[in-house]
C-alpha cells in the first residue's frame, strides 16, 4: 500500500545563529500520499516544511546539515537553483497571502514569471487551477476584482490555487487553516484529499483531529526531534512512544 | 496634598505645555503672515518672467527659478535612483554584517553632515578635482548628495511596510529574487519611496550653503545654456538681496517677493508629496494586515 | 543557469549602490583631510587654540585662531537649545499626552511644515523681524546678534525635537501609565513621573539631534549674528560661527592658500563634531528602544 518515496530527510541539523532548531530528523514522504506532521508550537515542524523548499534560506543565519532529497537528488546542492525546488515544490502559508491584485492576476502570476506569455494558456490555465481548488463557481463572475476582498476561506483557496497553477510535484501546507473558520477548514480538507491523487502533499497541522482525518502518514515532532514517524491509524491508535500518546490524548500541547 | 490643588497643579501643567505648543503655531503664522502681506505686493506676472534689471533694483526673478529648478532636477537625478538601489541593497539583499552596519552608519552620519560642510566637499570635489567649475551640474550633485540619505531613508521605510507575505509567497511560487522584488515589493513601495524623495528634494531646493561655492552667481540675466555655466537661485538670491546688494532697504520688497516665490516652490513639493501619500492611502494599500 | 547569473548580476547592482555610500561618507573625510593637511604645515595647533583672534588678512602675520568662532558657535548653540528644548519637550508632552486627536491632526503638520521652510528664509526674518525686535527691547542700534542668531536656530531645532521626543514618548508602553493611573496619580503626575523619565534616553537623543542641526546651520548665522571677527563678548553682541566663517571666507579666498586650507579645517572640525554628537544620539536612541 505504500507508494514510492518522494523526498527524504537523512540526519537533517537546522540552527539559527547558535541555536539549535531541529536535531537528526530522519524522515520520508510518500508519493500521493498526505504526509501529517504535528506537535506542540515551538516544535520546529513549521521549520522542517520550510526546508523542504528552500524558504529557510530567507533567513540569515540559518545553517544546515543532513541530506534532504526529491527523488533522489540532494535539493540543498550548491549547483541547485532554489528557484528550481520551489517549481517542483510549491507551498501554501499558514496565514493566506494573495497578492493585492486581481484574482485572476494572482493565479496568471506565477505562470508569467515561469516565462509563460501565451494568454489563451494563462486563461484556460486560470480557470483550470480555480476548478481544482473548488473556487470557480464562488468567484468565476468576479475574476478581475481584488483578492483581498475574499473572505479567508476563498483566499486560502486562491492561494492553493496559485500553487497549482505552476504544476508543482509536491504540495507543503504550513498550518493551511489555522487562520480559517470551521466551514472553510471542512472545504480545504476536502480539497487536500482530492488533491492527493495527483500530488504529494506535507501539511503542518496543530489540529490532531485534522490530521487523522486527512493524512496517511503522520510524523510527531518534539522539541526539535522527530519522535515518532508511521501510518497515521497507527500513530493515533497504538502509538509506540509514551509523549506520543500524551500529546495526542491532549495531555499536554 | 488636597485633591482640589492637585488639579489646578495638572491644569496649571497642561496649560503650560499648551503653550508650548501655541508658541510654535505662533511662530509659523509669524513667519507665513509677515512673508505673505509683504512679499504678495510684487509678485506679477512680470516679476516671475523677467530677469532683474537697473542693478537688480526692479525686475524680476526669472533666471533665479529657473537655476533653482534645474539644480533641484540634477540633485533629484541623482539622489533619487541611488537612493533607492542602496535602500534595495539594505532591505532585500544585504545581510547584518559588517559591511551593512557599516553603510547604515555612513547614512546617519552623512544626514548628520553640515550642509556647509557638503559644500566644501563640492568644491573639493565637483568644482576642483572633477573639473566641473562652478557650475550648475557642480551644485546639483552637492545638492543630490546631501539629499541621498534622506532618499534612502525613506525609500528603506516605505520597503519596508511591504509585508513579507508577498516576497514569500512569490518566492514560493518559483519567483526568482528579483522577479519578487520587481512584481511584487516595489510597486507597493515606489509610491511611497517618492512621498520620501520629493521631501528630500524639496529641502534641496531651499538650501543656500551647499551651492554659495559650487555654481550660485550673483546676477546673470540669461537663462543658463549649459550644465557647465553658473546659474541664479532662489535662496542664493534672497541672501544676496538681504545681505549683499548696496541698497539693501530700496530692494526689501524684491527679498520678499523672493522668499514668498522660494516658499511656494518648497511647499508646492511637500504638498505634492503629501497628496501622494494621502492618494495612496485612499486607495488601500493597505497591505492585507 | 542563465538565469543565476542575471539575479547575481542585480544584485551587484544594488550592492554597488550600498558601496558608493560608503564612498561618498569616506570620501568626504578623506577630501576634508586633504584638504585640511596643509595647513597644519604652516600653522600648529597649538597656535590654532593660543591665537586670540581669526586673521587671515591681517597685513603683517595673519592669525588663525579658532577659539572665537567656536566659542560663538557654543554660544548660539546653547543659546537656542535654552529656548528649543523646553519647549519643544513641552509641545511633545502636550502632542502625546493632552492634545485630542483632531487637535493632533492640525498640529503635527505645523510641525512638518516648521521643518520645511528653507533655512535662508529664516535667516531674511532675522534681519527683518527678529533684530528690530531685539532693538527695540534693548535699546541697542544692531540687532545681529548672538540672541538673533539663537532664536532663529531655536526654530530650525523645534521640529526635531518635538518629531522625536513625540515618537520617544509615544513608545512609552501604555501598561506604564495604565499603572501609574491605577495607583490614583493623576493625568499630569503620570506624565511627569513616568512618561517623560521612562522616554528620557529618546528626548535626550531628540535633543542631541537638535543641537547637531543648530551647529551645523549656516544660512541663519550667517545672516542673523553680524559676523564680527573678534572674540565673543556677550550675547547681545555679534559672533562669527565656524559655519558662517567658511560661507563668507571661502567665496574669496585664493584656492591652495593657507587660508584655504584652514576652512577646510574648520570644516574637517565640524565634521567630527556633529559625527560625535550623531553618534551620542544613536547611543541614546539605541538605549531607549532596548528599553521599550
Amino acid at each position: 500500500m505504500d507508494n514510492k518515496i518522494r523526498m527524504k530527510a537523512r540526519d537533517v541539523n537546522f540552527y539559527y545563529g547558535t541555536a539549535q532548531i531541529l536535531n537528526g530528523i530522519n524522515l520520508d514522504i510518500f508519493a500521493n500520499n498526505v504526509t501529517a506532521i504535528i506537535g506542540p508550537s515551538g516544535c520546529g515542524k513549521s521549520t522542517f516544511i520550510r526546508l523542504l523548499n528552500r524558504m529557510h534560506e530567507l533567513v540569515p543565519n540559518a545553517r544546515l546539515e543532513g541530506s534532504i532529497t526529491l527523488d533522489g537528488s540532494d535539493i540543498m546542492a550548491d549547483a541547485v537553483d532554489p528557484v528550481e525546488i520551489r517549481r517542483k515544490v510549491g507551498m501554501v502559508f499558514q496565514k493566506p497571502n494573495p497578492f493585492p491584485k486581481s484574482i485572476f492576476e494572482n493565479i496568471a502570476y506565477g505562470l508569467e514569471i515561469n516565462g509563460t506569455r501565451n494568454k489563451q494558456f494563462i486563461e484556460d490555465k486560470v480557470v483550470e487551477s480555480l476548478k481544482k481548488a473548488v473556487l470557480w463557481h464562488e468567484v468565476e463572475k468576479r475574476l478581475h476584482d481584488s483578492a483581498l476582498r475574499l473572505s479567508g476561506g476563498q483566499q486560502q483557496r486562491l492561494c492553493i490555487a496559485r500553487c497549482l497553477a505552476i504544476e508543482p510535484e509536491v504540495i507543503l501546507f504550513d498550518e493551511p487553516c489555522a487562520s480559517l473558520d470551521p466551514i472553510s477548514t471542512h472545504k480545504v480538507e476536502e480539497l487536500i484529499l482530492e488533491l492527493k491523487k495527483v500530488y504529494t502533499i506535507v501539511i503542518v497541522t496543530h489540529n490532531m483531529q485534522q490530521a487523522a482525518r486527512v493524512s496517511d502518514h503522520t510524523g510527531f515532532f518534539y522539541m526539535g526531534k522527530l519522535v515518532e514517524f508511521g501510518r497515521t491509524e497507527d500513530i493515533f491508535t497504538r502509538p509506540r512512544e509514551k509523549r506520543t500518546e500524551d500529546y495526542i490524548t491532549g495531555r499536554f500541547g | 496634598m488636597k485633591a482640589g490643588s492637585l488639579r489646578v497643579i495638572e491644569w496649571l501643567g497642561f496649560m503650560a505645555l499648551r503653550a508650548c505648543m501655541c508658541f510654535v503655531v505662533l511662530i509659523l503664522v509669524v513667519v507665513f503672515y509677515d512673508i505673505i502681506t509683504k512679499g504678495i505686493g510684487i509678485i506679477s506676472w512680470e516679476f516671475l518672467t523677467q530677469p532683474p534689471l537697473d542693478g537688480m533694483t526692479k525686475g524680476g526673478i526669472f533666471p533665479a527659478i529657473i537655476g533653482t529648478l534645474f539644480v533641484t532636477i540634477i540633485a533629484g537625478l541623482l539622489a533619487v535612483p541611488l537612493g533607492m538601489g542602496c535602500a534595495i541593497h539594505l532591505n532585500e539583499y544585504a545581510r547584518d554584517n559588517g559591511l551593512t552596519r557599516f553603510i547604515r552608519m555612513a547614512i546617519r552620519n552623512l544626514s548628520g553632515v553640515p550642509s556647509i560642510v557638503y559644500g566644501l566637499f563640492g568644491v573639493a570635489l565637483f568644482v576642483e578635482a572633477a573639473h566641473f567649475g562652478t557650475s550648475i551640474l557642480a551644485a546639483g550633485c552637492t545638492l543630490g548628495l546631501m539629499t541621498l540619505p534622506v532618499t534612502i531613508t525613506a525609500s528603506e521605510e516605505a520597503l519596508k511596510t511591504v509585508p513579507r507575505a508577498y516576497r514569500e509567497g512569490a518566492l514560493a511560487l518559483g519567483a526568482t529574487k528579483w522577479q519578487s522584488i520587481w512584481g511584487n515589493v516595489l510597486p507597493y513601495a515606489v509610491p511611497g519611496m517618492l512621498t520620501g524623495a520629493i521631501l528630500g528634494i524639496s529641502r534641496a531646493a531651499g538650501e543656500t550653503a551647499p551651492i554659495l561655492f559650487t555654481g550660485a552667481a550673483f546676477f546673470l540675466p540669461d537663462i543658463p545654456n549649459s550644465l557647465f555655466s553658473q546659474f541664479m537661485a532662489l535662496p542664493y538670491h534672497l541672501y544676496i538681496m538681504s545681505t549683499q546688494h548696496h541698497n539693501i532697504v530700496l530692494v526689501r520688497p524684491i527679498a520678499y517677493g523672493t522668499a514668498l516665490v522660494l516658499i511656494v516652490l518648497v511647499f508646492t513639493l511637500n504638498l505634492a508629496a503629501v497628496m501622494l501619500r494621502y492618494h495612496l492611502r485612499k486607495k488601500g494599500i493597505a497591505h492585507g494586515q | 543557469m542563465n538565469r543565476r547569473i542575471k539575479e547575481k548580476i542585480i544584485e551587484g547592482f544594488f550592492f554597488l549602490n550600498g558601496i558608493i555610500v560608503i564612498g561618498i561618507l569616506v570620501g568626504i573625510f578623506v577630501i576634508l583631510v586633504r584638504n585640511a593637511w596643509p595647513a597644519f604645515h604652516d600653522v600648529s595647533i597649538g597656535d590654532m587654540i593660543r591665537w586670540p583672534n581669526w586673521n587671515p588678512d591681517a597685513y603683517t602675520t595673519p592669525t588663525y585662531g579658532v577659539l572665537p568662532m567656536l566659542m560663538s558657535t557654543l554660544m548660539v548653540t546653547l543659546g537656542s537649545l535654552a529656548v528649543a528644548v523646553p519647549v519643544g519637550i513641552g509641545a511633545a508632552a502636550y502632542l502625546s499626552d493632552v492634545a485630542s486627536p483632531r487637535v493632533r491632526e492640525i498640529a503635527k503638520p505645523v510641525v512638518e511644515i516648521l521643518a520645511g521652510i528653507p533655512s535662508v528664509v529664516l535667516g531674511f526674518l532675522g534681519i527683518v523681524l527678529v533684530g528690530p525686535m531685539i532693538c527695540k527691547l534693548t535699546g541697542r542700534y544692531n540687532g545681529l546678534n548672538a540672541v538673533n542668531g539663537s532664536i532663529l536656530l531655536a526654530v530650525m531645532a523645534l521640529p526635531t525635537i518635538i518629531s522625536l521626543s513625540e515618537d520617544a514618548l509615544g513608545s512609552v508602553p501604555r501598561s506604564y501609565e495604565e499603572a501609574s493611573l491605577a495607583l490614583g496619580a493623576n493625568k499630569w503626575q503620570t506624565v511627569i513621573n513616568v512618561k517623560i523619565p521612562a522616554a528620557a534616553s529618546g528626548i535626550l537623543a531628540a535633543c542631541m539631534l537638535g543641537m547637531g542641526r543648530a551647529i551645523g546651520e549656516t544660512m541663519t548665522v550667517l545672516m542673523a549674528t553680524g559676523n564680527a571677527a573678534e572674540f565673543p563678548g556677550s550675547f547681545l553682541g555679534p559672533v562669527k560661527t565656524m559655519t558662517a566663517t567658511i560661507a563668507i571666507e571661502l567665496g574669496e579666498v585664493a584656492y591652495h592658500t593657507t587660508h584655504y586650507y584652514m576652512l577646510f579645517v574648520v570644516g574637517l572640525m565640524l565634521f567630527i563634531i556633529t559625527f560625535f554628537i550623531n553618534l551620542a544620539a544613536d547611543v541614546f536612541f539605541h538605549k531607549h528602544t532596548r528599553a521599550h
